[in-house]
């Protein structure tokens, strides 16, 4: 049994990427599967074309544009990317474009393609300032009238920087430099064990975690690979509870702070069913 | 009332967009007796108004900048944003944990299907095995939120177009589901009971006795009673048959999605053809639209909340026992009375509930269906333990960009129509 996401026809993926290649040709600079999912990353130029390719081959059929996403990596030469969530109706599949920007390098618009795409160009200008040659409405969507600054970069405080409340002596809105009555918190969990890498012969065996949710610099790609090969874990314990005491014997098993005493039979609650994992509610 | 009875004007883009005048009439119109040079003139200028933000048929926060030439609406500029929190940016600054009641409170009438969503991509990025129950769980309880949902919107929409009675009816539904809902999670709106890995707690039997019992009596006599009221109504059916007819391909090319891409004939549904949890265990029915117009869309909702019941009762029959969320520890925190009493299980939870659990580096595009439509989660993991972008896809973007073709040449009147049909609520669309 496998994470229950929504199961597509993720058998295709390979195939998608071998005829995404030949529609694509060479603004395609790299097609790889993530987590499962396929990255078409194209050059600027090449957008158009790809996204008309994916939607009218034979074969590809994207033809519906879900969602157009932006994302900020500050490092990067350029730091935006802008990503296209295509789905194929007829083929029951999906898959995003990839493709990068900066303030001063527009993306071509695709609103020629699809209708959808200007709100969604627009809140992606919106959001991180990136410019969309060709999106005839390009207007800020979600921001206040008059806002200044794209809030969703990552140098934009989450505080922002202005803040309005009405005034009751100019009996209108006026807006304020933001005040905190407490500082921004933020907490870095960072161990100082943790930072360093020191890397010893056979360490690579433990590269994949523990157990799901810890620490590891596994990609999310790594560990589904992983566990696909994976042979069949032992049986899961039978009890819903993890940390069971399993004698009785043990020194935690003092009966100390419980409500009754073990010997007393609870009174029977019709409402109420014991179930194994007799802590559930709380 | 006397809007109700006006003859429908028929939509036709070409002609809406620039009319040629009659040079005859032309000649007529134009006549000005000096002494009063305005009589006769009545060469009329488009105005525009504003429709919101604060309109009772705008559900929510809602501005249209409306342009019109006497009642038929010429254009119409959505202005949405009024709501905008920037849940995505506060997302970033979460723990995944600390993160799933802002999803609650993006589609506050349909909470646990938003939720639902959000979990699934984070299990998808953690490869997290889910045991059973808590698959059938999240299942029953999201059947149980489209019910909800649809009750509002339903009551809403035959109310904007004129009735009263049925939205009080279907009100007392959407109640009953709201205290089942706090039964099982202990809030009614923002449960917060998804979980990665499972559901927050077990519900007690009673409480699915009950909603079995509901399923079987209360909620097929309100409802039907409800719908009989208004499926066959004479008005109900002038104020919707034929407004907003939206094509097949005009859909697809919009990006519509859920009732709204099902009232245009494609049989497309998330819960069919992209299978999450039990689905694929379920039994059940898409109802599909055959003209693709504000009629279509209302009955599409209504049929989907009897497949809704379907699915739950299936829920009910098939959920076996076990446990509720998954064994990992490194992601599910033990439960109080297990921290209680294991140091083991202390050191989980302190660390669970102050740092949380790394999700692996990754991107995926994870949606669902929603009541509204497909509600999409676009997360990337750095491998910490905060979300480093989680861009969320709203149902009703999509879905109100179209208002400006879908209401050409519609008369005023049928915005309300239009709008209730859409089915948007503003705290998913301006998140």
């Amino acid at each position: 049994m496998r994470a229950p996401a929504p199961a597509y026809a993720a058998n295709l993926n390979d195939a998608t990427i071998e005829t995404a290649r030949g529609a694509i040709g060479a603004g395609l600079l790299d097609a790889v599967e993530v987590a499962g999912e396929v990255q078409l990353h194209v050059t600027r130029e090449a957008l158009v074309p790809a996204l008309t390719a994916l939607r009218d081959t034979p074969g590809l059929e994207y033809q519906q544009l879900m969602e157009i996403a932006g994302v900020d990596y500050p490092d990067r030469a350029e730091r935006f990317e802008v990503v296209y969530c295509l789905l194929s109706l007829t083929r029951n599949h999906r898959l995003h474009v990839h493709v990068g920007a900066t303030e001063d390098t527009p993306v071509p618009s695709v609103t020629e393609l699809w209708p959808v795409a200007g709100w969604l160009e627009r809140e992606v200008y919106d959001m991180f300032g990136v410019l969309f040659a060709g999106n005839r409405d390009l207007r800020r969507i979600l921001t206040d009238y008059g806002f200044r600054g794209h809030p969703f970069r990552k140098d934009f405080p989450l505080s922002g920087f202005v803040e309005m409340r009405y005034s009751e002596e100019q009996k209108r809105v006026v807006y304020e430099p933001v005040k905190l009555a407490q500082d921004f918190r933020t907490f870095d969990f960072m161990s100082p064990w943790e930072g360093a890498e020191y890397v010893l012969p056979g360490d690579e065996k433990a590269k994949l975690p523990e157990a799901k949710g810890a620490q590891t610099p596994a990609t999310a790609t790594e560990i589904q690979k992983a566990g696909a090969t994976e042979t069949p874990k032992q049986a899961a314990p039978a009890s819903s509870e993890p940390y069971a005491k399993k004698d009785a014997t043990s020194t935690a098993e003092t009966g100390a702070g419980r409500a009754e005493s073990a010997g007393k039979p609870a009174p029977a609650d019709p409402d109420v069913v014991p179930s194994k994992g007799g802590g559930q509610n709380q | 009332m006397t809007d109700m009875l006006v003859d429908k004007h028929q939509p036709n883009r070409d002609q809406a967009v620039d009319r040629e005048v009659d040079p005859a009439l032309e000649k007529i119109l134009h006549v000005t007796d000096a002494a009063h040079p305005s009589e006769g003139d009545v060469a009329i200028q488009n105005y525009t108004i504003n429709f919101g933000p604060q309109h009772p048929a705008a559900h929510g926060v809602l501005r249209l900048v409306m342009e019109l030439d006497g009642e038929i609406i010429e254009r119409i500029d959505p202005h949405v944003g009024l709501l905008h929190r920037g849940t995505e940016k506060l997302i970033e600054y979460k723990t995944y944990a600390q993160a799933i009641p802002y999803f609650d409170r993006l589609d506050y009438c349909s909470p646990a299907c938003m939720e639902h969503t959000f979990v699934l991509a984070i299990e998808k990025l953690l490869d997290l095995e889910v045991p059973l129950r808590a698959q059938y769980l999240r299942v029953f309880f999201a059947e149980l939120t489209r019910i909800s949902n649809h009750m509002l919107n339903l009551g809403s929409h035959v109310m904007d177009v004129g009735a009263m009675t049925p939205n009080l009816w279907l009100f007392e539904i959407r109640e009953d589901c709201y205290g089942f809902l706090e039964r099982a999670t202990g809030a009614r709106m923002h449960h917060n009971y998804f979980r990665p890995g499972g559901v927050h707690q077990d519900v007690p039997l009673k409480l699915l006795t009950d909603i079995a019992d509901w399923l079987d009596t209360r909620l097929p006599r309100l409802f039907e009673d409800a719908i009989s009221l208004v499926a066959d109504n004479r008005i109900f059916k002038q104020r919707n048959v034929d407004i907003a007819t939206v094509s097949r391909d005009d859909a697809i090319r919009w990006g519509f999605s859920g009732p709204m891409i099902r009232a245009a004939g494609i049989p497309w549904d998330l819960r069919k053809s992209q299978p999450y949890d039990v689905y694929d265990r379920m039994d059940f029915d898409v109802p599909v639209g055959t003209r693709g117009d504000c009629y279509d869309r209302f009955m599409v909702r209504v049929e989907e909340v009897r497949q809704s019941a379907r699915i739950m009762r299936q829920c009910l029959a098939e959920m076996p026992e076990g446990p509720i969320a998954s064994t990992d520890r490194k992601v599910v925190p033990p439960k109080r009375a297990e921290m209680k009493r294991s140091m083991e299980a202390l050191i989980h939870h302190f660390k669970l509930y102050t740092e949380g659990y790394h999700v692996p580096a990754g991107e995926v595009y994870v949606a669902t269906e929603s009541p509204k439509g497909e509600f999409g989660v676009y997360l990337v993991s750095d491998g910490s333990n905060k979300p480093y972008r989680c861009k969320i896809r709203p149902t009703a973007f999509s879905h109100l960009q179209a208002m400006d073709f879908m209401s050409r040449g519609h008369m005023l009147a049928d915005t309300t129509a239009i709008l209730g049909a859409m089915d948007i609520v503003f705290g998913e669309c301006d998140r």
